[in-house]
């Protein structure tokens, strides 16, 4: 192709885009003289070049729209949105002959009679009463030359714009072009000056292809010096050192100036949103307005070529589903006008992009109803979930709340596209919205795809690097460590800070041997975060964390799901990167969104209605249960290492020694077998359990059918058809614990009563007895009623403790009661549930709760006593 | 555009009468590989990061000046027994613009082959041989295998 045509093809379609915006500003500020004489200018530039280059249909529709622009800025004709939309139709008209010509190096064949005629006619009555009608298949336009200055401030699509002094003219160059961007009002003289001369030469268009070549070279270049570097380490040779940091040094910079050259705005990816905005709220009788902050914000180019689409997409939906019509607006108090604000800004060697709106929020009970009909998911499990974590299931495939499928959006096939986009980067995107309020979508990518930063390990005898943007912490695990590794079955679960990490170890993921063994001695666990998914990944070492150059793996190892890439280290060796996402299925991820929320609400309301038990054989009777959780683990034995200490049987275990018990009061002796030992921790007291055979776990409803009267048995129930006996851990606990229990009776004469109001027996059969350990005079019921009717006979109660979730009478109706009564009203109650959210929280408080507790955290408990016992007077 | 200039020099090197080939062996069988395919020739030991999960005709990755290659083991792929020590050579080729090192026993001369005197592979080959082979070249001495790299890879 030839190349002037190829040079006006690149300028032209910067000038195009900048008109798009300026247009859309003008229609907005129509005595803005200064934007109208720079559209006027970029329209006759076109032109003039067409003729020049002999491209005549480019020529006669710029020409003709130039007509228009004329007559406007004459005043003979008004500002219109009608005259505006022609002159944006033959905007697009010429941008797609442009296309065309860029492909074939020739104008395409047809005829723009009827958009020119309407332009004309448009031109010549002034715009009053024609009828004109635009016509979509016409197209074309073309462009000139002499206004390329300006838009070159703005770098765009293939090539680079490389400036080549970024001194102090280049900044404010560019802190003007941000503010063309964000609509600020600029002195057109200035801006003149700045386009002047010595701007236009202060920058070069370079070849895509070149500056790649050069970063490769670069990066080739780095690895070459590092291990010369290396190699040098051991010369005693000053003068060789002195060059070589010479080199160093010069090699680092040159990497950074090529890094550079890679940078561009984001405002780049922005440039077409005000025509869009523009555009729908046209088409969607609705007033938007588009509010553009930090678009000066920089990042690779490879990343705003491919953040592109998803923020075309958010952008649209937020102006489509976010903001309300205008009579909506109004009739419930907002602004006519609708916003949406785009911004972004760094963050630690991140970019974040932020895309808001005012409008109606989402509506969370059509989610929930979406939700129910994909069948994933119950009512019970949704009614638990926080808002939070129902609006992140927009982000599933084929989700759209869209009651109609309009032109805009609304296919649902959007947001799962733009999550899987997003994270393809190596990026992560949520959502925040408040119903009647509006929405927040709050997107975070690396700045460059080409480096990123990651955190090198070991396993098995093999480096690993994983990426830095998913770790979130690291975890040591030793005997000096508060943490140690529990079991569930086969599967391995960490509790850190009151929530189960699943735990899977690299070396088995990847089928090597790993070097250490699991509760030997200090192990590693890092913390993967995949959206919002988290879990724990053993290693073996963990070394340093480096920038490193990502390279496609060979086509022979793609289907290899764990691997994102392979790159080279500093010190010339290969290393594969490790993909958290392909690594989180062998953690057990769930197919959907949202899962680890759903994981864990699923364990509370488990824990709530439905039981885990543990089945095992012990003693004489059949079938033996204790609630899972109630299990901190299971150990095999050797029995020959018992030990007695007075008349009971003790072992060493984990440095202490534990207590083990055995059903039925048979008579526990050292003996040459391994057996399965059932592992209780509680409030720093271990004991064992011995069990001849552990059967199974099963969850299913705490239904008592008989109720024993043998100690150390809370009854009898049928589990899977089987009559199974039901132990009272509580009462274990207690027997061994006897001592210190009587220590901590005597620690308090003046003991406070506390009532406890628990539908669940097991809960009530725990926390009965911790409570009574901790000095207090304790008082049970069952439900609500039995409670009130307690506190109606009972003066001497202090404090209240009461469940949530009770049949009958929950916990907020039960607490209201009290308030409402003279005789109870000064008694503070605490709430101590399962759950915990915002709504929750918030019903309490309402309620007259004085705190709530989670039943997870009896420490918490203890404290809050105190505390609201101590300040009782005052409350 | 490179599959392009692939093509091409496929469709000179088809149209030229003879061809110029790098032989290699393995396990005393000699196999031959086009010229123009082949990058380099290494000797002796490289440092090799292994590849958990990966085919096991895959031995690892090595840096070649700045590229990471594909070491295929080869006697994997023709179903050939481990070589105890395997301080063997390997020949790098390209491919798709990939590198990949193919491990060898020793390599040989660079031999110019006549089109015309490549026999279609004989009917009782089997298995990956009968795949791998893209045709046979009778030496005075020995039959030469001449190796289809691609079906070899199977990419």
């Amino acid at each position: 192709m030839d190349d002037l045509i190829s040079e006006f093809i690149t300028e032209t379609s910067e000038s195009l885009q900048l008109l798009d915006s300026e247009l859309v500003k003008f229609e907005q500020d129509p005595e803005n003289e200064k934007i109208l004489g720079n559209i006027f200018r970029l329209v006759h530039t076109i032109k003039g070049t067409c003729g020049f280059l002999g491209l005549p249909r480019l020529e006669s529709i710029a020409h003709a729209s130039e007509n228009v622009l004329g007559r406007i800025r004459d005043k003979t004709m008004a500002v219109s949105p009608q005259a505006i939309s022609f002159v944006l139709a033959s905007l697009d008209c010429i941008k797609s002959i442009i296309e065309y010509l860029g492909v074939n190096g020739q104008e395409p064949k047809g005829d723009d009679a009827e958009l020119i005629a309407n332009l004309n006619i448009f031109a010549e009555g002034g715009g009053n009463n024609t009828k004109l009608q635009t016509q979509k298949e016409s197209i074309d336009i073309s462009f000139a030359n002499e206004s390329i200055s300006k838009s070159e401030l703005i770098a765009f699509a293939a090539p680079i714009v490389i400036a080549e002094q970024p001194n102090k003219d280049a900044i404010t160059l560019k802190a003007k072009e941000t503010a063309i961007l964000e609509g600020l009002a600029i002195e057109p003289k200035e801006r003149e000056d700045a386009q002047g001369g010595s701007a236009q030469n202060q920058s070069i268009r370079v070849n895509l292809d070149v500056l790649e070549n050069l970063m490769q070279m670069v990066s080739e270049l780095v690895l070459t010096r590092n291990q010369l570097l290396q190699m040098a380490k051991n010369q005693n040779n000053t003068l060789l050192q002195a060059t070589l940091q010479h080199l160093s040094n010069i090699t680092s910079e040159l990497q950074e100036g090529i890094m550079k050259t890679r940078m561009q705005p984001i405002g780049n990816a922005w440039s077409k949103f005000p025509r869009l905005i523009r555009d729908l709220a046209h088409d969607l009788g609705k007033r938007i307005e588009l509010h553009m902050i930090g678009g000066e914000t920089e990042l690779d180019r490879q990343l705003i070529e491919m953040i592109k689409d998803p923020l075309t997409h958010m952008v649209r939906n937020s102006a489509d589903h976010g903001l309300e019509i205008p009579s909506e607006r109004k009739s419930v108090g907002k602004h006519e006008t609708g916003n949406v604000t785009l911004s972004a800004f760094h963050e630690g060697g991140h970019i974040i992009i932020e895309i808001s709106d005012d409008g109606r929020g989402l509506n969370l009970a059509k989610i929930k109803q979406k939700m129910l009909t994909s069948g994933n998911i119950t009512e019970v499990e949704i009614a638990a979930l926080s808002d939070q974590q129902i609006m992140q299931f927009i982000f599933n495939p084929g989700f759209s709340t869209a009651d109609k499928v309009t032109s805009v959006s609304g296919r649902g096939v959007g947001m799962d596209v733009v999550r899987t986009n997003i994270e393809k980067m190596g990026g992560m995107v949520e959502l925040n919205s408040v119903e009647g309020k509006g929405s927040r979508f709050h997107i975070k990518i690396p700045l460059t795809l080409a480096i990123i930063q990651a955190l090198i390990i070991e396993s098995g005898g093999e480096r690993f690097a994983l990426p830095q943007i998913n770790i979130q912490e690291l975890v040591r695990i030793g005997k000096a460590t508060q943490y140690i590794i529990e079991y569930i079955d086969n599967a391995m679960v960490l509790r850190l800070r009151e929530k189960l990490l699943p735990i899977v170890s690299l070396a088995h993921i990847l089928g090597i041997k790993a070097d250490h063994t699991i509760d030997e001695k200090t192990i590693f666990i890092v913390v993967c975060d995949v959206g919002g998914y988290n879990f724990g990944l053993i290693v073996d070492r963990i070394f340093d964390t480096e920038e490193i150059v990502v390279k496609p793996t060979s086509e022979l190892l793609k289907n290899i799901s764990v691997y994102s890439g392979n790159t080279i280290l500093g010190d010339g060796n290969v290393i594969m990167i490790l993909d958290p996402g392909g690594l989180s299925r062998f953690a057990g991820e769930r197919e959907i969104v949202g899962s680890n929320a759903i994981a864990d609400l699923r364990q509370e309301i488990l824990s709530k209605k439905l039981v885990n038990f543990l089945i095992f054989k012990a003693g004489k009777g059949a079938r033996r249960a204790v609630p899972l959780e109630l299990v901190s683990r299971i150990e095999n034995i050797d029995m020959s290492n018992i030990e007695m200490s007075g008349e009971h049987a003790v072992i060493q275990y984990r440095d202490t020694l534990m207590r083990l018990y055995h059903i039925d009061n048979i008579p526990i002796h050292a003996e040459n077998i391994i057996k399965k030992v059932i592992v209780f921790s509680y409030d720093n007291s271990t004991f064992g359990l011995i069990a001849d055979e552990i059967i199974d776990i099963v969850s299913t409803f705490y239904d008592l059918q008989l109720t024993s009267t043998q100690k150390g048995f809370l009854g009898s129930m049928i589990i899977e058809g089987k009559a199974t006996d039901i132990l009272d851990v509580a009462y274990l606990l207690r027997e061994i614990n006897g001592i210190s229990h009587a220590i901590s009776n005597t620690k308090n004469d003046n003991k406070s009563t506390v009532l406890f109001v628990e539908d669940s027996p097991f809960f009530r059969s725990l926390t009965v007895p911790f409570l009574e350990n901790a000095g207090y005079n304790v008082v049970a019921a069952a439900n609500a009623n039995d409670a009130l009717q307690l506190l109606e006979k009972e003066s001497s109660i202090d404090i209240i403790i009461t469940d949530i979730e009770m049949p009958e009478m929950d916990g907020f109706s039960f607490a209201e009661l009290c308030r409402s009564s003279l005789k109870t009203t000064h008694i503070p109650i605490v709430g101590f549930s399962a759950t915990k959210n915002e709504e929750s929280i918030k019903r309490a408080r309402k309620a007259g709760f004085k705190d709530f507790i989670l039943k997870t955290n009896r420490g918490d408990l203890l404290q809050s006593i105190a505390y609201l016992l101590k300040h009782k007077e005052a409350v | 555009m490179n599959q392009e200039l692939q093509l091409l020099s496929d469709i000179k090197i088809a149209a030229s009468e003879e061809e110029e080939f790098v032989t290699l062996s393995i396990e005393s069988q000699l196999f031959a590989i086009s010229v123009s395919k082949v990058q380099d020739v290494l000797r002796g030991q490289h440092r090799i990061t292994h590849i958990p999960l990966a085919p096991t005709e895959i031995k690892g990755l090595i840096n070649l000046r700045g590229r990471i290659v594909t070491c295929i083991n080869t006697r994997e792929c023709l179903g050939l027994p481990k070589q105890k020590n395997s301080d063997g050579m390997n020949i790098v080729v390209e491919y798709k613009n990939e590198f990949f090192s193919l491990e060898a026993d020793t390599v040989g001369e660079v031999i110019i082959i006549p089109r015309n005197q490549i026999e279609k592979n004989p009917a009782n080959l089997t298995g990956k041989w009968k795949e791998i082979a893209a045709g046979i070249y009778k030496m005075q001495d020995k039959l030469v295998v001449i190796l289809d790299v691609k079906k070899l890879l199977k990419l």
